[in-house]
C-alpha cells in the first residue's frame, strides 16, 4: 500500500508540468527574496492568483520551493548591502555585512546557502516522520479538542514574539471578526453584508493577502525615506569553498539550529523570523567564541540560517494534520488547499495520502535544488540587485490587480486589495501586527464551527469543554499562555516589592 | 501617520459596540439556544474589553501626545504624492475598468505609476506598453482570465 502510494507520489511530482513550476517558481522566490522589500510571504501573496489555476500539487508545490529560495535569498541582500532581503534574515544581516567588509562575502552567503538546504532537509525529515503519527491521534479529536487547538494556536500567534500583545490580540480579533462576514456560519445567515451582493460569501482570502502582504508592501516602498544602499562586493567568488571545514566544525550548533527551528514552525504563529532570531541569540549563548559575534563571524549565520528554513517545514506539520497554519505563509497554503478540494486535517492522510507524500518529495527536492540555483542567483547578485525597484513595483501593482480580479473575474477582489492594503499599511504604522490578522480570518470559520457544534452537542454548558481528557490537556496549556503575561507581571511586581 | 492608542482604543471600541448592537437581533438556529450572533458577539465582547485596556493603556503612557502625528514621509510632498497616486490608480482602475477594459487602464496605471517614480522618460510608454501586453497574454491567453476588453473590443484578439 504504502510503496503504492510512494510510486503514485513520485509520478505526481516527476510530471515535467510540475517540474517546469517548480524550477520557475524556485527563480521567482530567489528573484523575490534578493530584492529588499518583497518579502517570502509577498513572493506567496503573488503566486497564489497563478497556483489558483493549477491542480493541487503542482500548485502546492510552487509555495514551498518559492518560499525556501525566498527565505535563502533574502540573505544575499544582507550580506551586500545590509538590508536583510526577507525579515527572516534580518537577525543575521549585520554579521553577514562584517564578514562582506572583511572579504569573505563568498563564505557567508556559501554558509547561507548550504546550511539553509540542511536545516530545510531536516525540518522536513521531521515533517516526514511525525505527521502521520500525528494525523493519528488528531483522527480521535472531537469538536472539543479542535477548538482548544484552534485557540492555542491563535494564543501562540498573539503571545509570541509580539512587540505588543494587546495590539496582536486586536488585529487577532479582527481577523476573526472579517471570517464572520457572509453566509458561511452554522445558521446560514448573511451577517455583516451591508447588503452587498459580493459579502454573501465572505471576504475572500487571496484578494486579502495580495492587499496585506503585497499592496501593503508596495505602499511601505512608496513611502519609505531612506537613501539607497550601496553594494558592498562587486565579486564573489567560489560560495562552497570551506563549507566541508565549517560542516563539521559546526555540526552541533547545525543540529540545534534546525531542531530550535522546526519546534518553532511547529508553533502556530511564529515562523522562519521569529526561528531565526532566537536561534541567533542561542547560539551566541552556546558559543565558545561570543566574543566574536557582531564582528562578522559565521557560526550565527550557520545555526539561523538552518533554523529560519527548517521552521518553513516544522509550519507545514500543523497546517497539514490540523489544518491550523504555523506562520503567515502556511496560513496562505490552506487557503490553496480549501480552494483545492484538499481540505487539510488528519483525514487527508487517508483520503489522499499520495497528495500529503508529494508534499514531502516537493520540499525534498525545493531544499536540493536550491544550492544549485542559489549558486547560480549569488553569482548574478550584484545584476538582480540593481534592478531598477522603480520599474518593478508598479508591475507588481498590476500583477496584484490581474491576480485579485482573476480570482472571481470581478473588480470586486481589486475594492479588497486596495481596502486592505491600506488597512495593514496603517495597522503596521501603527505598531499592530498583521500576521494574527490572517490566522483569524483562516481559523475563524473553524474555530465558530467547532464552538457551536460543542456548545449545542453539550446543551449550552461550557464545562463540557474541560472535561474529555485531551480536550482538558489542551484547555490547560492553553489557559497556561493566555495567562502567562499576567504571571510574568504579577511575578515582576512581587520581586520589585521585595527589591525596595 | 500614528494614532494615539487613546483615539485607537476609542475606534475599536465603536467598532465593537456597533458590532455587538447589530448581532444583538440575530435569531437562535430553531430549537437551539445559540445562534448565528454567539461567536460574532463573544469576539466583540472581547475586542471591547481589549479597547478599553488599549485606551487605558494609551491615558497612563501617552496623555500628552497628540492623537493623530503625521507620518515623516507626510510632509515630504514627493512622497506624499507617490502615495496619493497609488492610491488613485487603484481606485481608477476599479471605476475605469470596465469601460475602458483592461490594456488601456493597465498601460495608464503603469504610465502614471512610472512618471511619477522617476522612471527614464524615454522608456516610459515603451515599457507601459509591452508590460500590459505581456500580463494580458499571460493572463487572458494562457490562464484564460476573462480580462475585460472595453473601448478595444472591436479589434480583441
Amino acid at each position: 500500500m504504502t510503496t503504492a502510494v510512494l510510486l503514485q507520489a513520485f509520478w505526481l511530482v516527476f510530471d515535467p508540468y510540475v517540474l517546469l513550476v517548480i524550477f520557475c517558481s524556485a527563480m521567482f522566490g530567489l528573484f523575490v527574496g534578493c530584492i529588499p522589500g518583497l518579502s517570502a510571504t509577498m513572493a506567496t501573496a503573488l503566486l497564489v492568483p497563478i497556483t489558483f489555476f493549477m491542480p493541487p500539487v503542482p500548485a502546492i508545490a510552487a509555495i514551498v520551493t518559492a518560499t525556501a529560495m525566498a527565505i535563502f535569498s533574502g540573505d544575499i541582500p544582507g550580506a551586500l548591502l545590509r538590508i536583510p532581503g526577507t525579515p527572516a534574515s534580518a537577525a543575521y544581516t549585520d554579521e553577514a555585512y562584517q564578514m562582506t567588509l572583511k572579504g569573505q562575502a563568498e563564505l557567508a552567503l556559501g554558509a547561507g546557502l548550504v546550511f539553509s538546504a540542511i536545516g530545510g532537509l531536516f525540518g522536513t525529515l521531521v515533517m516526514i516522520l511525525f505527521s502521520p503519527a500525528l494525523a493519528e491521534i488528531a483522527l480521535k479529536f472531537s469538536s472539543f479538542e479542535y477548538f482548544w487547538l484552534v485557540v492555542l494556536g491563535l494564543a501562540g500567534a498573539v503571545f509570541i514574539g509580539n512587540a505588543s500583545v494587546l495590539k496582536a490580540c486586536i488585529t487577532l480579533l479582527l481577523g476573526l471578526l472579517i471570517a464572520c462576514i457572509g453566509l458561511e456560519n452554522p445558521a446560514g445567515m448573511p451577517r455583516f453584508t451591508f447588503g452587498m451582493k459580493e459579502l454573501m460569501s465572505g471576504v475572500e482570502l487571496i484578494p486579502m493577502m495580495v492587499g496585506m502582504f503585497a499592496v501593503s508592501e508596495l505602499l511601505r516602498y512608496i513611502t519609505n525615506m531612506d537613501p539607497p544602499h550601496l553594494i558592498a562586493a562587486e565579486k564573489i567568488g567560489n560560495i562552497f569553498s570551506g563549507m566541508w571545514g565549517l560542516l563539521k566544525k559546526y555540526r552541533w550548533p547545525l543540529v540545534r539550529g534546525s531542531a530550535l527551528g522546526t519546534v518553532i514552525g511547529i508553533q502556530p504563529g511564529s515562523g522562519a523570523d521569529m526561528a531565526s532570531w532566537l536561534s541567533y541569540a542561542m547560539s551566541k549563548k552556546f558559543s565558545k567564541e561570543p566574543e566574536k559575534f557582531g564582528t562578522g563571524h559565521v557560526e550565527g549565520i550557520v545555526e539561523s540560517g538552518a533554523a529560519n528554513n527548517s521552521s518553513l517545514a516544522g509550519a507545514w506539520i500543523p497546517a497539514i494534520v490540523f489544518g491550523i497554519p504555523g506562520d503567515s505563509i502556511t496560513a496562505i497554503a490552506i487557503g490553496v488547499l480549501y480552494l483545492k478540494n484538499m481540505n487539510p486535517g488528519p483525514m487527508i492522510f487517508i483520503n489522499n495520502p499520495e497528495n500529503i507524500y508529494a508534499i514531502f518529495l516537493v520540499f525534498i527536492l525545493a531544499n536540493i535544488i536550491m544550492v544549485p540555483l542559489g549558486w547560480l542567483t549569488v553569482k548574478i547578485a550584484t545584476k538582480i540587485l540593481r534592478v531598477q525597484r522603480n520599474v518593478l513595483m508598479p508591475i507588481i501593482l498590476i500583477f496584484c490587480i490581474v491576480g485579485s480580479f482573476s480570482i472571481n473575474n470581478s473588480v470586486w477582489g481589486v475594492t479588497l486589495i486596495l481596502f486592505f492594503g491600506l488597512a495593514a499599511f496603517l495597522l503596521e504604522e501603527n505598531g499592530f501586527p498583521v500576521a494574527p490578522a490572517i490566522l483569524g480570518v483562516v481559523l475563524g470559520t473553524m474555530m465558530e464551527e467547532n464552538f457551536i457544534t460543542s456548545m449545542i452537542k453539550s446543551d449550552g454548558d461550557p464545562l463540557v469543554f474541560f472535561t474529555r481528557p485531551i480536550a482538558m490537556w489542551l484547555a490547560i496549556g492553553t489557559i497556561v499562555i493566555l495567562l502567562w503575561p499576567v504571571f510574568t507581571w504579577a511575578y515582576q511586581r512581587a520581586s520589585r516589592a521585595r527589591a525596595l | 501617520m500614528k494614532f494615539s492608542d487613546i483615539f485607537s482604543g476609542l475606534v475599536l471600541m465603536a467598532l465593537s459596540l456597533l458590532i455587538l448592537l447589530t448581532v444583538k437581533d440575530y435569531p437562535d438556529i430553531p430549537g437551539q439556544n445559540i445562534g448565528p450572533g454567539a461567536f460574532p458577539g463573544l469576539l466583540a465582547a472581547l475586542l471591547a474589553l481589549c479597547s478599553a485596556l488599549l485606551i487605558l493603556k494609551g491615558i497612563r503612557t501617552q496623555r500628552h501626545t497628540p492623537w493623530l502625528v503625521w507620518g515623516d514621509w507626510m510632509k515630504s510632498a514627493l512622497h506624499l504624492r507617490n502615495f496619493c497616486i497609488t492610491i488613485g490608480c487603484l481606485v481608477f482602475y476599479i471605476t475605469a475598468s470596465d469601460f475602458l477594459g483592461f490594456l488601456i487602464c493597465s498601460a495608464l496605471v503603469l504610465l502614471t505609476m512610472f512618471t511619477a517614480l522617476g522612471v527614464r522618460l524615454k522608456w516610459v510608454l515603451p515599457l507601459s506598453i509591452v508590460v500590459s501586453l505581456v500580463v494580458h497574454t499571460i493572463f487572458y491567453k494562457a490562464l484564460r482570465v476573462p480580462l475585460p476588453w472595453g473601448l478595444l473590443m472591436p479589434i480583441q484578439w
